[in-house]
This record gives structure tokens, C-alpha cells and sequence, in this order.
């Protein structure tokens, strides 16, 4: 699917979020002079299209409790790394779940997944349960806490794109 | 953000019902707000009440659309880099001066800086890559992602 002007428009207004109004679509089609219909419709299409992965809320998961997180890392046989990797990432604690390059011989680690919980012990235990998951086809893994937040800035599309 | 745990009284039953309901999604309609507060025995009036309320004191970050941002054409790449400790806040400040750099993390490993590269284009990331490497002279190494899995997180409210 190729994003027109208007489509970039729409992202750029809603990539914020929706405004908490009755009829959120219509409040924003009337920012961009757009009919209401119009921005259903294209919101509707770039959702078939998977550029909308989900309207959702996303729950502050600090504030409810889940305070402590690491990047696991794992050393997968490459023969079943697709299929382990759909089944950690399915797991509800882990909200991130990729297949990368390993970078020998420094890193010998190809599948990474962010594990959350209230606390590390957590962690830990969340930890335990992906390596029985993944079994021998698992050579070694690591997991890596982040001691500091350096840079944090949003990604946003500019809306002339 | 907060960062902090909300006390346990901060969030009464409904607030918890709507915090796990509209995790899993959200109309895109005319009257979503009536829709999705139907199930939850709720005004449409008093879920924007409610949510406004949950966005007030931090228990939402962020309410709307989720957008694939590389199916809207940019590039990401995870870099990490080994960065001796009496170097660490001098490379920081190189590394975070590029505006490409969307985040960077310090993380308890040998790899000790951690950060995504964020271009328009794919071309970018090798460029801001090997402009990291020549004004730090570390290398950086590149984790492009070759697959995403579905996410299934999920938080309890």
C-alpha cells in the first residue's frame, strides 16, 4: 500500500492520539478539513493494511506495577528460530520479540525479547520459562538490564512526508 | 512518563476493566467511545470521563493508533557499541548529538551502549553508523531486525 498526502496527514494528526471527545474521528477530520467519513475509511484501509497495527490503549505498564524489564538474548539454532521466536513473542510478558543478525564472534545472539515484570526476580523466573521453551535448540543465552536511559525520543513522521 | 507504581487505590474496579478491555482495540467508527463502553455497562461520556481521568494520573500512555512505522517508509536499526567507562560520557554526547538517535540505553554488558537509529531512508543508517564509528573510533556493531513476532503483552490492570 502506497500512502498518498492525505493518508500522511492523517498519521501525523492521530500519531499523538485520539482526542477523548464522543466522536474522535469527526474531531479530527475537522482539524484537517476532511469529511469524518473519509477518515474512518482511510484509517479502516491502513488497519487492512497492517500500517495500523491496532487502535488500542496502551497501559502505562510502571504505573500498574511492572516496574523491572531486560533485553533477553538468545542463541537459536537458525533452523528453528522462526518457530520459537512466534512462540516467545506470543508469551504476555514479553512485549518485543525480533530475529537479528548475530554479529560473531562478539555476539553470538540472534533472538532478543524484552521481558517485564513487577520486579527482577521476575524477570528472572520469566527468563527461566523462554530457555525451557527453547530447550536445546538453545546454545546460550544472556539477558542485559538497562542501567540508565541516555536518549529518549519520539519517532514521528513528518506530515509532508 | 511516570516511572513510579500508581498506589493500589489509585484505580478502582472500573478503571481496571477499562484499562484490560481497550488494550485489545478500539473501534474505528462514529461513536466508538458509546461502542466500547457498552460492554463495560458504561456511558460513552463516562468512558472519555474515565480515560481522561487514567491519562491524568499517568496509567495511559498513549491512547489512539499504533502505526508500523516502517511500513510508512523509514529505517530502524538496533546498534550497540563496547564503550570503555572513562570514555562513556564523552561517546554518550557524541552519539545522542545525532538526531537520527531515537533512543540509547546504558545496559549492565561488555555491549554497554544500546541505541535504534531512526532514518527516512535505509541509506541513512549505514551513513550515521559509520560517522559514529569515525568521530568515537569504536565500532558499532548493527542489529538490523530480520523478523518481528507477534506481540502478545499484555498488562494485568
Amino acid at each position: 500500500m502506497t500512502l498518498d498526502t492525505t493518508d500522511r496527514r492523517i498519521i501525523a494528526a492521530t500519531q499523538a492520539g485520539l482526542p477523548l471527545v464522543a466522536e474522535p474521528y469527526a474531531e479530527v477530520a475537522s482539524w484537517l478539513a476532511l469529511p469524518e467519513a473519509e477518515v474512518i475509511d482511510r484509517l479502516a484501509a491502513l488497519h487492512r493494511a497492517g500500517i495500523v497495527r491496532r487502535v488500542a490503549l496502551a497501559p502505562n505498564h510502571y504505573a500498574l506495577g511492572m516496574l523491572a524489564n531486560g533485553m533477553s538474548v538468545w542463541d537459536v539454532a537458525d533452523t528453528r528460530a522462526e518457530a520459537l521466536g512466534e512462540v516467545v513473542g506470543a508469551l504476555p510478558f514479553v512485549s518485543h520479540c525480533y530475529l537479528r543478525p548475530r554479529a560473531l564472534p562478539d555476539w553470538p545472539y540472534n533472538l532478543f525479547a524484552m521481558l517485564h515484570g513487577p520486579d527482577r526476580a521476575t524477570v528472572e523466573t520469566h527468563r527461566a520459562g523462554v530457555a525451557d521453551i527453547l530447550g536445546a535448540a538453545c546454545a546460550r543465552h544472556d539477558i542485559l538490564y538497562s542501567t540508565r536511559i541516555l536518549k529518549k525520543t519520539g519517532m514521528r513522521l513528518r506530515p509532508e512526508g | 512518563m511516570r516511572r513510579a507504581a500508581l498506589p493500589p487505590e489509585a484505580l478502582d474496579a472500573t478503571d481496571r476493566a477499562i484499562l484490560n478491555a481497550l488494550q485489545d482495540g478500539f473501534p474505528i467508527a462514529h461513536d466508538p467511545f458509546t461502542q466500547a463502553a457498552a460492554p463495560l455497562g458504561l456511558s460513552g461520556t463516562e468512558l472519555t470521563e474515565r480515560l481522561a481521568h487514567l491519562r491524568e494520573i499517568g496509567a495511559v500512555t498513549r491512547f489512539g493508533p499504533f502505526f508500523d512505522a516502517e511500513a510508512m517508509g523509514g529505517a530502524f536499526c538496533l546498534c550497540a557499541m563496547e564503550v570503555p567507562e572513562a570514555r562513556f560520557e564523552e561517546v554518550m554526547t557524541l552519539v545522542n548529538a545525532h538526531p537520527e538517535v531515537a533512543h540509547n540505553y546504558e545496559r549492565t554488558h561488555r555491549l554497554n551502549m544500546w541505541f535504534v537509529l531512526a532514518c527516512e531512508d535505509p541509506g541513512g543508517i549505514e551513513t550515521v553508523a559509520a560517522r559514529i564509528e569515525e568521530e568515537t573510533g569504536i565500532t558499532v556493531l548493527r542489529f538490523p531486525k530480520l523478523r518481528e513476532f507477534f506481540i502478545g503483552f499484555r498488562v494485568e490492570a
